[in-house]
């Protein structure tokens, strides 16, 4: 149950691996990156700042962080339920729901957008029952929220399988036998185990979703002050060829992101050593 | 260990010294903006004949197509452009400020480099149920208009400098009177669209809007072949004259040696061959006696040019479509 600690190991050339990783890392995240705080130092704090304060800016950080939330949340939800589905009951067609699952990664984010502004626009074979309920979801910041979903999905549920494939059927059946009603069972038992995985799930498809362009662009309308996310800003900065003006924007993504990251990595770690404390061994379910 | 390394990047180095050795002479690559993929494909065999009896060689023409400004910073970020062919100077003139393309490109070509034209129009639904005639009509109550992003994009942008042209040539006319003007009608727009295309999917199959502003070209492409029978195209009184500008990138050509063909390349566009089709495809051929042979294809219409009215793109954009010009001014009133 413990993790290994042994210090023998049975590869060697921890020297090369870990040259190759630092160069690796190096060429692809960290130099793209340094390039970019330094285009962005061209800016003076004043000038970086009315760039990263304006009215549009902050609307566009509202709609981009506010429906990624929105979408990772109910991805965290639903994507607990597929990933339950698929590891706990086999049904005839498990194997092809299996493989829908990854749609959304090998679609080219283009062409979900236009697929589902097709869908849900008010002619569309979703958008006409919604139209008539009312509720607007294409060419709104609701349809935002709908593209989101629809690209983080695979991201919670890929994380979550390995997890629950690890939890033994007979744990569940151990708390029952020793008298956990079904919620006590979930929520002592079994969401202590998954939790971390769920939180990693939920941060991969709030990041994946805090930077998406291609797909939400077609179905988002793309008003001023109502449905423009924050890549569209940097993409029309560009198109005036202003590339520091985007890269002040880029960095601001950045940094929330990276804070929002640290956060959840928190949650998770403090969810993770709480877990550890009390374990089940001390005879919490009795 | 480092034998395999070296044999490795000795191999990719032939290679791309073999690819290079195949590109130079007698292939072009044409850099071009999203929705000329039609036109050049049927241009490219034309040339191709014709460079095939002139000079008895046979040639490559190679395309790369996508938003225009995108493929002008690809161009000065080094894709190997022999010609750019675009919608708009502003993204030409980027390149002449890289010192890629010559400070006068726009006159080594007749007709401002432009070898045909288009123009703004209206496509509406049957019957023009909403009785759209003129600009005038579009910022009427309860009118749904859709275009591209009026910022971000080509051809929004010329939707938007027609319509402020409109009004400026209206009694009283001025600055403050247009962009109120433009204010009205943008407010109509349910949405901008990423694209041309997209916002012609999104008039004809998502059917919203009561009417669709799209160059003239697109328009009769839609009117004649993809929903022929359901949409008009309707003229305003007055609309702009979009130009296309044509350029050889001097640096990318004297290097491989492809200036002879390039000029080629580029001057045919103006011969009858070249101006035919782009008749063909719903652009204003320049040639008058092209013009004359599709004029039934091309109704007249007033129009007038960003030069006249606004003093040329490099006046233009910055007044109207940089950060703080007058589109983020209509936003920021509210």
């Amino acid at each position: 149950m413990s993790a290994s600690t042994s210090r023998s190991r049975v590869l060697p050339g921890f020297g090369l691996s870990l040259g190759c990783t630092l160069v690796y890392l190096s060429l692809l995240i960290l130099l793209p990156l340094s390039g970019l705080a330094f285009k962005a130092s061209h800016l003076s704090l004043a000038e970086f700042w009315a760039i990263a304060s304006g009215e549009r800016a902050l609307a566009s950080y509202r709609v981009t962080f506010g429906a990624s939330l929105l979408a990772a949340t109910a991805n965290a939800f639903f994507g607990l339920i597929v990933a339950w589905i698929l590891v706990r009951y086999s049904f005839p067609g498990k194997r092809a729901i299996d493989a829908l699952v990854d749609l959304p990664f090998a679609l080219p984010t283009a062409v979900a957008g236009i697929t589902l502004a097709t869908l849900y626009a008010g002619n569309g074979w979703i958008g006409r029952h919604l139209e008539s309920l009312g509720v607007k979801v294409a060419f709104t910041p609701l349809g935002i929220v709908v593209a989101l979903t629809f690209i983080g999905l695979p991201f919670v549920v890929r994380t979550l399988q390995p997890v629950i494939e690890d939890i033994e059927p007979e744990v569940e059946e151990a708390a029952a036998s020793l008298g956990a009603s079904r919620l006590q069972t979930f929520s002592r038992v079994l969401l202590p185990a998954i939790f971390p995985a769920l939180v990693t799930g939920f941060t991969l498809a709030l990041s994946r979703s805090i930077g998406e362009y291609g797909s939400v662009i077609f179905i988002a309308g793309n008003l001023p002050l109502i449905s423009e996310i924050t890549p569209l800003l940097i993409i029309s900065k560009l198109e005036q060829y202003d590339v520091v003006g985007a890269t002040a924007l880029a960095m601001v993504m950045l940094m929330i992101s990276f804070v929002m990251l640290l956060v959840v990595n928190g949650l998770q770690w403090w969810a993770a050593s709480r877990h550890r404390g009390d374990g089940p061994s001390d005879g919490e379910v009795r | 260990m480092f034998r395999a390394t070296r044999q490795f990047f000795t191999s990719v180095a032939l290679s791309l010294f073999a690819l290079s050795v195949l590109a130079e002479g007698n292939s072009l690559l044409n850099v071009s903006y999203d929705v000329s993929r039609d036109f050049y494909k049927d241009y490219n065999p034309v040339f191709q004949r014709h460079w095939k009896t002139v000079s008895g060689e046979s040639i490559e023409l190679k395309q790369s197509h996508a938003g225009s400004s995108k493929q002008v910073r690809a161009v000065a970020d080094g894709l190997e452009a022999d010609v750019v062919t675009m919608n708009q100077a502003s993204d030409v003139d980027f390149l002449a400020e890289k010192g890629l393309v010559a400070r006068d490109y726009a006159r080594k070509f007749p007709n401002n480099a432009s070898p045909y034209t288009s123009t703004m129009v209206f496509i509406v639904r049957k019957g023009n149920p909403k009785a759209l005639k003129d600009w005038g009509d579009l910022v009427r109550p309860g009118v749904q208009i859709i275009l591209p992003h009026p910022k971000n994009t080509g051809n929004g942008r010329y939707t938007y400098l027609a319509a402020w042209g409109y009004a400026l040539n209206q009694p009283g006319g001025n600055e403050r009177a247009a962009q109120d003007f433009v204010g009205r009608l943008l407010k109509n727009a349910p949405l901008f669209a990423a694209g041309g295309r997209d916002a012609t999917t999104t008039f004809m199959q998502r059917k919203m809007g009561d009417v669709l502003v799209s160059f003239e070209s697109e328009a009769e492409l839609i009117a004649r072949e993809f929903g022929k029978g359901e949409f008009e195209v309707v003229y305003p009184s007055v609309s702009i004259l979009s130009e296309f500008p044509v350029a050889i990138v001097d640096k990318v050509v004297d290097r491989k040696g492809t200036r002879k063909l390039a000029q080629a390349y580029l001057d045919y566009l103006w011969s009858p061959p070249g101006q035919e089709t782009a008749a063909q495809n719903y652009l204003r051929p320049r040639n008058p006696e092209t013009l004359k042979k599709y004029a039934t294809q091309f109704p007249a219409i007033r129009t007038f040019t960003v030069d006249e009215v606004f003093g040329g793109w490099a006046k233009a954009f910055p007044a109207h479509f940089k950060d703080g010009g007058s589109f983020d001014q209509i936003y920021q009133q509210k």
